[in-house]
């Protein structure tokens, strides 16, 4: 009762490259290894054995960042390390993703002076924000299962660069925070 | 406890205490010719007028500016100074025994010497240099800058802590790293945190600040920093302007 029994007669089904390879990325995340405070603690006990991120093929922490497809800002990114997590981003191989670890990476958290980048989104674009201080491994899960939604459906090629230009005009277009009325989101 | 003799143990301090006429007990001050401070009372920890909900605002200290204990010393702590001051002519501007703390005040045109005869003297023998830290003291006129050592002697398991003062002015103080090696990077510190300029070191750069990087981010004076954090309709200024700072 699997996808065989589902397949017609020729035994042929039809996809993307892009899905297909969306389809086997999202399996074989590899982060690079990169820590910079207590949110690499809680990124360690991700990969241990109580939450075993390697069920899902995503601990293959990678030494180098030529090897590495995501880069995980994993704690308050100071003046002095920006330059650095920006090396690192640009010497790993497209395509890449970003993960935002807690609130100091996404947002500068309580360090709000002059000695820490208020988020990595200054530096790096980032592609998912995981809320904590620091997150529970749980927490980075989930955040890791959202990802894997973005790997999924990752464009190539042409989609790519139409992707990009849509989604850089809607940015453009978007409403400022502060000018923003009503409820939270 | 036998009457035998440890290993080492003959290395004690057992020297016999030179009287010296210079630093005569006088009740809470090294010489008789300073003037004792007044003591200053401060309340809370923000300034005044502030809006403050912390709970901070209630604190009341009172505090001497510039303290001091009066000498002698019980009878270890009184060999050791005694040692050191024979050991260089005018090594100790006052003492402050607090807490079963020894600090000795340096001259700081003393410093290099002073530390060279407190590591290499055997009844002394501070090998370690366990800390070199920075204070700012901006109400402090004439001596804004502390530069404080922690000295710890494996011989005779004793610690010691040094204190040299530095005007803003002129913020130089004389290197140990020639003595301590182990306090390079401590100094490097002390330099980017404070400003203060170690003569004599081998490479005076900075080490936890970027290299192109302007002031000292540990003087009190030195501003918070920040932005603006934007919610939807509204604006939090960034911390150092919603209240100031002592």
């Amino acid at each position: 009762m699997g996808i065989e029994d589902a397949l017609p007669e020729s035994g042929i089904l039809t996809t993307t490259i892009e899905g297909i390879a969306g389809w086997m990325r999202r399996a074989s995340i590899m982060p690079a290894t990169f820590g910079l405070a207590c949110c690499a603690i809680e990124m360690m006990a991700f990969g241990c054995a109580r939450y075993d991120a390697d069920r899902w093929g995503q601990v293959a922490f990678r030494a180098s960042p030529r090897h590495a497809d995501l880069l995980i800002i994993s704690g308050r990114v100071s003046q002095k390390m920006a330059p650095v997590m920006r090396q690192v981003y640009d010497q790993m191989p497209n395509p890449k993703w970003v993960m935002a670890m807690g609130v100091c990476a996404s947002s500068g958290g309580m360090f709000n002076n002059y000695a820490i980048v208020q988020g990595g989104d200054h530096i790096v674009p980032v592609d998912v924000y995981v809320p904590g201080c620091p997150p529970r491994p749980d927490m980075f899960i989930d955040g890791m299962f959202k990802l894997r939604e973005i790997v999924l459906r990752d464009p190539m090629g042409a989609h790519r660069a139409k992707v990009l230009e849509d989604l850089e005009e809607l940015q453009l277009a978007a409403t400022p925070t502060l000018e923003m009325k009503g409820l939270m989101r | 406890m036998s009457d035998e003799k440890l290993p080492g143990e003959e290395k004690t301090i057992d020297g016999d205490v030179v009287p010296n006429p210079d630093s005569a007990p006088v009740a809470g001050l090294e010489r008789e010719d300073v003037e004792p401070s007044p003591p200053v009372t401060r309340s809370g920890m923000w300034s005044e007028g502030s809006p403050d909900t912390s709970g901070y605002g209630g604190i009341v200290r009172e505090y001497l500016p510039v303290q001091s204990s009066a000498r002698p010393l019980d009878d270890a702590n009184e060999r050791l100074l005694a040692r050191l001051e024979g050991l260089v002519d005018g090594a100790i501007s006052r003492v402050l025994f607090d807490r079963g703390e020894l600090t000795i005040f340096v001259p700081r045109e003393k410093l290099a010497e002073v530390v060279r005869a407190l590591r290499d003297d055997a009844h002394l023998r501070f090998e370690g240099c366990m800390s070199v830290s920075g204070v700012h003291y901006p109400s402090d006129a004439g001596a804004e800058l502390h530069v404080v050592y922690h000295l710890l002697s494996y011989t005779h398991n004793r610690r010691v802590r040094l204190e040299v003062t530095a005007p803003d002015a002129d913020p130089h103080v004389p290197s140990v790293v020639p003595t301590y090696p182990a306090a390079d990077w401590h100094e490097r510190e002390t330099w980017d945190m404070f400003g203060v300029i170690f003569d004599g070191h081998p490479a005076l750069t900075r080490i936890l600040m970027p290299d192109d990087w302007v002031g000292h981010p540990q003087r009190k004076d030195y501003p918070l920093g920040g932005i603006p954090v934007e919610y939807k309709g509204a604006v939090v200024p960034p911390p150092d302007q919603r209240r100031e700072y002592r």
